[in-house]
């Protein structure tokens, strides 16, 4: 192509930038128009191309000698009324559809320039049509008509555009190339001003403005099967098929083409083809026409039968018809170059072909689809609507009309309610970008103003929470008819167990099943569930830490739902409301779980998660649904009175560590923070004087209900980087997760408080607001400071002083780990760390290097990061700032 | 730098005209010239062609070109035809 530009002269390359220039100013000019001004310039030209309907139809037979007049006046027609009555009242200027749901409101950009390419089959109904297009969405267009339908195409564009002008249309808005090569197309396809080739045309045309390297809408070759079945209104097909056929000649590049016929009808379909003026040929004469109207070499159709009379085919071809014959048929026994008649033939002679069967017909119709076919057009005639649905399934065409004729259906608005068109996108397997009927949208570039949207957010608890001393006694409440009991040993032989089966009622038949005091494993949970089947359990009680209510929920689970796939179940999820594996809701049997916390930490009588460990495969498989939350969560202090000061001091640190987590998450909302923080004050307050007293029944009941507070707000809004940083470290090292949190925490308050690297994306919160939601904390705890910074600083220092006082380890160096094991370790930590769910809901996004940081912190101890400096801002602002 | 320009009011509904006289003004401006077009609507082909012959002139004569007050949607027109870069703005 680029030899072809070159070859224009001087002279011609300034009529084409000629050509462009005041296309180009046009279109620019056009930019200010409203809808009103556009719809004023719409009307009167379609008034206009009706009126001269008849003329062009006349100017367009006799320069092409293609088609039939009336035919092409009734083209022109519904190229001008039938679109307009489509287009009329849709918005094509400025804001044209909103989605208010959505937030949404899709706005309109003209292209600028379009080149538009047009055939000599339908000359001037495609220029009517783009003219009427282009002004709809303010566009300018260049028209290159086909070198035979110059002068037709030259009048239907002067007609367009002198009463576009008049109405207020800028001038310049629609220019014609008087003549047209080769080159001046090529120059003008890669012109940088031109912004669209729309190509109706040979596919060699199509395929050239493909080439092009600009944006293309274009037309390919077309092959109609139809599939004729049997059950059928076989009149109302034939005369469909007949009046597409023979509409204009057939010139409509969606025209039948080859028609596959049940067995059953097949003779009396031929025989009605016949009765209503077409010629039936025999094998003989299938055979000559076969070789005339189709190019051997090419096989591709000959071009002196396109748009001709049947009689005049006839007459070429040397076959003895009728004087009024209006179609020639040829039966044909199968598709490929050994049927020449199976491709596309834009004149009246349509293909036949009997099957024996519907999979037989619908192969044959597949075939003929992928003879150049595909992506255009396919129909079917029956009343059968699985056939139909199946029809629609096999074949690759952008329009599969039912029921009607194929080239005035493909139009749409006449036989049905597709979008009317003078040009079929053909999708990708006609080597188009679209299957539309091309319309207005296609001359569009369509902007999308997008409003921020907030996610639903959640919050949910457990149906029933008893807290406070002797919250056991409760358990009466629950009629049960076989009841079992999930727990440890230790809590047999401290007489827990016995505690709880005290206040279950009378008549309930309770069976205990004692489980190792450890994270569950799936060997043990399936154990469980035999002993929940064995003794048909209606309640299951968990008494015990995390790893025995965890347990407990997942026999549940597998009790109720016993396909459920734990490994599934356990795939990774970035939002819970849009994860890809859903947790059953169908279930074989129902159990109340009640969950008995014997630990001030993990919450998890109230948490939709449970931790599994996958000794076969040596890992732990989170499991995470609300589904999973226990339905009745028992809070009562008695049964952490013994605990001792090492592990109050550890689980009371993991409760601190969900109310920070929670309250800086990018999923904290007011009612989480309300958890949060009044968990955050109760841990400063009652942690120590339940570590120093451990018989302080007050600090007790304030530690348990603030592990239940907590973890109600992160079972809501999640934790972060702390957790992360802890499971790695705490997995590797072997320390309890209580600690590992500990030992992490001033360090992630600074983290979170400093200005990140990277932030997370959080559409619920407006701007970065972690450093802030902590001096709130400071406030709420009274800790002093003026500042953002200076608060923050008294929270990390209060944080630390609080370990201290819990005789928490302050650095990991002083757990008796050398620098060179925690360095080689370190590559595993930062990867594990990162690949951890829990910091996707951290304010801010770690990097991997900064993971490493933080674990090089926390190895140090004290030497903590600068917090950053943060805009300064008043506080109380922040109480709504999520 | 407007303060010993030459001032010129272009009217919404003569922009030739007032064009035209603008590059009359051109030929005696000893200073820049400021085309106010605070109260022009919409432009047509025409003035953009009047908007390219004066640019044109301006060029020759190496007067610079303000023009003041110009809508978006004016903006947007003289971008796409590319002209903004041959003039100055001012709000």
């Amino acid at each position: 192509m680029a030899e072809t530009v070159a070859s224009l002269s001087e002279e011609r390359i300034a009529y084409l930038e000629g050509l462009v220039s005041q296309a180009r100013t046009a279109a620019a000019v056009f930019t200010q128009y409203t809808q009103e001004d556009v719809d004023r310039i719409v009307k009167p030209m379609v008034l206009a191309g009706l009126e001269q309907a008849q003329y062009l139809a006349r100017l367009a037979i006799e320069e092409t000698r293609l088609g039939v007049v009336e035919d092409k006046a009734l083209k022109n027609m519904v190229a001008t009324e039938f679109v307009y009555n489509y287009i009329k009242d849709k918005r094509t200027v400025g804001a044209i559809r909103e989605f208010p749901e959505r937030g949404v409101v899709e706005v309109a950009e003209p292209i600028g320039v379009i080149f538009s390419l047009t055939p000599i089959t339908n000359p001037t109904s495609t220029v009517l049509f783009k003219c009427i297009m282009a002004i709809k969405t303010r566009n300018a267009v260049i028209f290159s008509p086909h070198p035979s339908a110059g002068h037709c195409c030259y009048e239907a564009v002067r007609i367009m555009y002198e009463a576009a002008v008049k109405h207020g249309a800028p001038e310049g808005v629609f220019t014609c190339l008087e003549s047209q090569t080769l080159q001046d197309n090529a120059y003008l396809m890669r012109h940088k001003d031109v912004g669209l080739i729309d190509a109706t045309g040979g596919p060699g045309m199509v395929k050239a403005a493909y080439s092009s390297g600009k944006p293309a809408l274009g037309v390919g070759p077309g092959n109609t099967p139809v599939y004729l079945e049997k059950t059928a209104d076989l009149n109302m097909a034939v005369v469909d098929i007949i009046t597409s056929k023979t509409f204009d000649n057939g010139t409509i590049c969606a025209s039948e083409q080859t028609v596959v016929i049940d067995d059953e009808i097949y003779d009396s379909v031929l025989q009605k083809f016949s009765d209503l003026g077409a010629h039936i040929c025999n094998e003989k004469e299938t055979e000559l026409l076969g070789r005339t109207v189709i190019d051997p070499k090419t096989g591709y159709m000959q071009p002196m039968a396109v748009g001709q009379k049947a009689t005049d085919i006839a007459r070429m071809v040397g076959l003895s018809v009728k004087p009024k014959t209006k179609l020639l048929i040829a039966p044909i026994q199968g598709v490929g170059p050994e049927h020449p008649l199976s491709v596309e033939k834009l004149f009246p002679v349509l293909a036949v072909y009997r099957a024996k069967s519907v999979n037989e017909a619908l192969t044959v119709c597949v075939d003929v689809n992928h003879a150049g076919g595909i992506g255009h057009t396919a129909v079917i005639f029956s009343r059968n609507d699985q056939i139909i649905q199946k029809f629609g399934e096999v074949m690759n065409a952008g329009r599969i009309i039912v029921n009607s004729p194929g080239s005035i259906g493909a139009l749409g608005g006449v036989y049905n309610d597709m979008v009317p068109t003078f040009s079929f996108g053909c999708g990708t397997g006609g080597g188009n970008s679209t299957t539309d009927n091309v319309n207005v949208y296609n001359y569009l570039n369509i902007k999308r103003v997008a409003r921020r949207t907030q996610a639903h957010m959640w919050f949910r608890v457990p149906n029933q929470i008893y807290f406070n001393m002797n919250a056991v006694e409760n358990l009466r409440h629950f009629q049960s008819r076989s009841t079992i009991i999930i727990t440890n040993p230790a809590m047999e032989q401290i007489g827990h167990v016995d505690t709880v089966r005290r206040h279950i009622p009378p008549e309930t038949h309770v069976h205990v099943s004692v489980i190792p005091d450890a994270e569950p494993e799936v060997k043990v949970v399936m154990q469980g569930v035999e002993a929940l089947n064995f003794y048909k359990a209606d309640q299951i009680i968990a008494l015990g830490g995390g790893s025995v209510i965890d347990a407990a929920k997942i026999m549940k689970l597998k009790y109720e739902s016993p396909e459920a796939d734990l490994e599934e179940l356990a795939a990774p999820f970035l939002d819970l409301r849009k994860r890809v594996i859903q947790y059953p809701t169908e279930k074989v049997a129902q159990a109340r779980l009640i969950a008995i916390s014997t630990t001030s930490g993990t919450g998890s009588e109230v948490t939709p998660f449970a931790v599994l460990t996958d000794k076969e495969h040596g890992r732990k498989v989170t499991l995470a649904d609300y589904s999973l939350s226990p339905d009745v969560a028992i809070v009562d202090p008695q049964f952490v009175m013994s605990m001792p000061k090492g592990l109050t001091a550890d689980t009371g640190i993991d409760c601190l560590t969900h109310a920070l987590e929670a309250g800086v998450s990018i999923f904290a909302s007011p009612y989480t923070d309300s958890n949060a923080m009044q968990a955050i004050r109760m841990v400063f307050k009652f942690l120590p004087i339940a570590y120093e007293h451990p018989q302080d029944e007050e600090a007790r009941t304030m530690m348990h209900n603030a592990a239940c507070i907590a973890a109600i707000a992160f079972s809501n809004a999640a934790v972060g980087v702390n957790h992360a940083l802890a499971h790695a470290f705490g997995a590797r090292f072997g320390v309890a997760h209580g600690r590992a949190n500990a030992l992490m925490l001033p360090h992630v308050i600074a983290f979170n408080a400093g200005v990140p690297t990277k932030f997370m994306p959080s559409p619920n919160q407006r701007g970065y607001i972690a450093h802030k939601k902590y001096a709130m904390v400071a406030d709420l705890l009274g800790l002093g400071g003026q500042t953002i910074d200076e608060k923050v600083k008294s929270l990390v220092a209060a944080t630390e002083q609080l370990l201290d006082r819990l005789a928490i380890p302050r650095s990991i160096a002083d757990l008796g780990i050398s620098k060179e094991e925690f360095e080689r370790a370190m590559p595993d930590l930062v990867k594990i760390a990162f690949d951890d769910p829990s910091w996707r809901s951290n304010p801010r996004m770690p990097l991997l290097s900064e993971l490493g940081d933080l674990f090089w912190s926390a190895y140090r101890g004290r030497s903590l990061p600068t917090v950053a400096k943060a805009p300064q801002q008043q506080i109380a602002e922040e109480w709504s700032c999520v | 730098m407007t303060m010993n320009a030459e001032w010129l009011e272009i009217d919404g509904e003569r922009v030739v005209q007032d064009l035209q006289a603008a590059r009359e003004a051109l030929d005696s401006a000893q200073n820049d010239v400021v085309l106010d077009f605070s109260s022009v609507r919409r432009i047509d082909p025409s003035a953009l062609r009047a908007m390219e012959k004066l640019a044109g002139i301006a060029d020759e004569k190496a007067v610079k070109v303000v023009l003041r007050g110009v809508n978006v949607d004016i903006y947007k027109v003289l971008k796409l035809v590319k002209l903004t870069s041959r003039f100055s703005f001012l709000a």
